[in-house]
């Protein structure tokens, strides 16, 4: 994983390191057909997931990845912790680490608190699980590995024969809000780290005060930029990082940025919807077009697991390219 | 001899460099004849065996081992299936351990009579792990070990039941077992 004991960004992995990934996350997907999805792994870890902002899929689903790898689990529920008394974030992560904890899996309404986090501590290794507006890697690796098992399906072959190169020119459209959008970013990184051509269509509020540096395309108009994409990543209009006040009304960002049943129709007869829930039906999608086989939100979601446990075995497991000694082979 | 990339040593890389043939092509093919025979004579045929080949190199030697067996028991239907054992290994942490092909068990193995088949037996802490490993595919009633090379230096009590060759080596070399037969070598650096 190019040396690096955390993940904290999509950068961290590299283009190798999101093959890796992807590639030991489809050794686990099979695990997880298994009748007994479960294997002894990580037998003895300890992983604790730190949420200090709310979440149902991503704390359910590295807290089941955990599991499925023997690991144990421990989980702070923020609201009835110590931090309600006023114990700082790093007071509260050195206790946590005291207690021998391997992995340290955060979310953080603060851009950069994983980063923090991962300075302070000695041996545990940190997953950033969302920070603030920052970034969300797993959910950029999950939807990477959802979209490339689709075109497998659709060729009749295995994920893994098809490697990365299935990423390689496709045009991938980011749609909504942009700015408040932890996933948009990691999604930006991973995507173009594997060789897609990303174009972000938001309304001017919702896109990024600069997009320097970002090796995207704008588009302003959506229902021009439809027609041309493969993968439309939607996102949520973050209305808890007062993202309502970015846009006159809902109803009107429905109308010109929503995907709407007669905007989705016109995508490509192959185009994949990916969603990182919650979806706000009616708002950034049509309640009909979230029920369209196309839009794989319930596959990314059982992909989570697979793509998360596949995170924890390659830090824990000390899958550190460099840091090891030629292996006995058996 | 050319030199060959060796998978598993991934993501380190590494060269086996053969020094010596140990056993050509046909008598890999021979050895497996003979085990497929000595597999049917202990267990009165082949009618509940299920060859489980482990990655990598125990796969190709269960798929031609299946071809010998249906051949000989007149049988069509003998399953076969793959394991990695990444996953239960029990030096996770310890060096870089990671899955390098797909488990696909095809079948419940309960009641059913498993042959491991792989193709050098060395710490014996492969074994390990798949007979860990194939507990989460249902109870056999037996399981059974076959290797094309068995080349000592055991660290786990465990014995194999059908040897194409039994090879003294010494820990630091390395045993390859390929297309064009067994070669004994070592592991050189890229």
């Amino acid at each position: 994983m190019s040396g690096s004991r955390h993940l904290l960004s999509v950068s961290d992995l590299g283009t190798d390191g999101i093959a890796e990934v992807l590639r030991v996350a489809e050794a686990f997907a099979e695990v997880e057909r298994r009748s007994v999805p479960k294997v002894p792994t990580l037998r003895g870890k300890v992983v604790a997931t730190l949420f200090f902002e709310e979440s149902t899929r991503t704390r359910l689903s590295f807290e089941t990845a955990a599991k499925r790898l023997s690991a144990d689990v421990l989980s702070l529920a923020v609201a009835t912790s110590s931090v309600k008394k006023g114990e700082s974030l790093r007071d509260t992560v050195e206790t946590v680490e005291a207690m021998g904890i391997d992995a340290v899996i955060i979310r953080h309404s603060s851009a950069g608190a994983p980063h923090l986090v991962a300075r302070w501590v000695e041996r545990a290794h940190v997953v950033n699980a969302g920070d603030g507006w920052h970034e969300h890697p797993t959910q950029a690796l999950l939807d990477c590995f959802t979209v490339r098992q689709v075109l497998a399906e659709r060729k009749g072959v295995a994920p893994d024969e098809l490697g990365i190169g299935c990423f390689e020119g496709l045009r991938v459209l980011i749609v909504g809000d942009v700015r408040h959008s932890r996933v948009a970013r990691s999604e930006v990184l991973a995507y173009t780290a594997l060789g897609a051509h990303v174009t972000l269509a938001a309304p001017g509020s919702l896109l990024p005060p600069s997009l320097e540096g970002w090796p995207v395309e704008v588009a302003t108009d959506l229902d021009a930029a439809l027609g041309d994409a493969d993968v439309v990543s939607l996102l949520r209009l973050q209305a808890e990082r007062g993202s309502g006040s970015f846009v006159p009304t809902l109803r009107e960002y429905t109308a010109r940025w929503g995907l709407t049943a007669r905007r989705a129709a016109r995508l490509g007869e192959d185009a994949i919807v990916t969603h990182p829930g919650p979806m706000v039906r009616g708002v950034e999608i049509a309640s009909d077009v979230a029920d369209l086989p196309r839009t794989v939100v319930t596959q990314q979601v059982a992909n989570g697991v697979a793509v998360r446990m596949a995170i924890l075995f390659l830090l824990l497991g000390g899958e550190l390219p460099g840091t090891a000694e030629v292996p006995a082979v058996a | 001899m050319a030199e060959r990339e060796r998978s598993h040593t991934r993501p380190l890389g590494g060269v086996f460099v053969a020094h010596s043939q140990v056993l050509t092509a046909t008598d890999v093919q021979r050895a497996l004849t003979r085990m497929s025979h000595e597999v049917v004579e202990r267990n009165g045929g082949a009618d509940d065996v299920v060859l489980v080949g482990l990655q990598t190199g125990g796969v190709p030697l269960a798929m031609k081992m299946a071809e010998t067996l249906r051949q000989i028991d007149g049988t069509q239907r003998l399953d076969v299936g793959s394991l990695d054992v990444a996953f239960y290994r029990d030096d996770i942490g310890l060096r870089p351990v990671l899955p390098e092909a797909v488990t696909d068990i095809p079948v419940d193995l309960a009641g059913r009579v498993v042959v491991l088949v792989d193709d050098v037996l060395f710490t014996g802490r492969t074994i390990r792990a798949a007979l860990n490993a194939l507990n989460d595919f249902g109870r056999a009633r037996a399981v059974q070990l076959a290797v094309m090379v068995d080349r000592g230096h055991r660290e786990l009590p465990i014995r194999p039941d059908y040897v194409g060759k039994n090879l003294p080596t010494r820990r630091e070399e390395m045993v390859d077992v390929g297309e064009d037969g067994v070669w004994i070598g070592t592991l050189e650096d890229k």
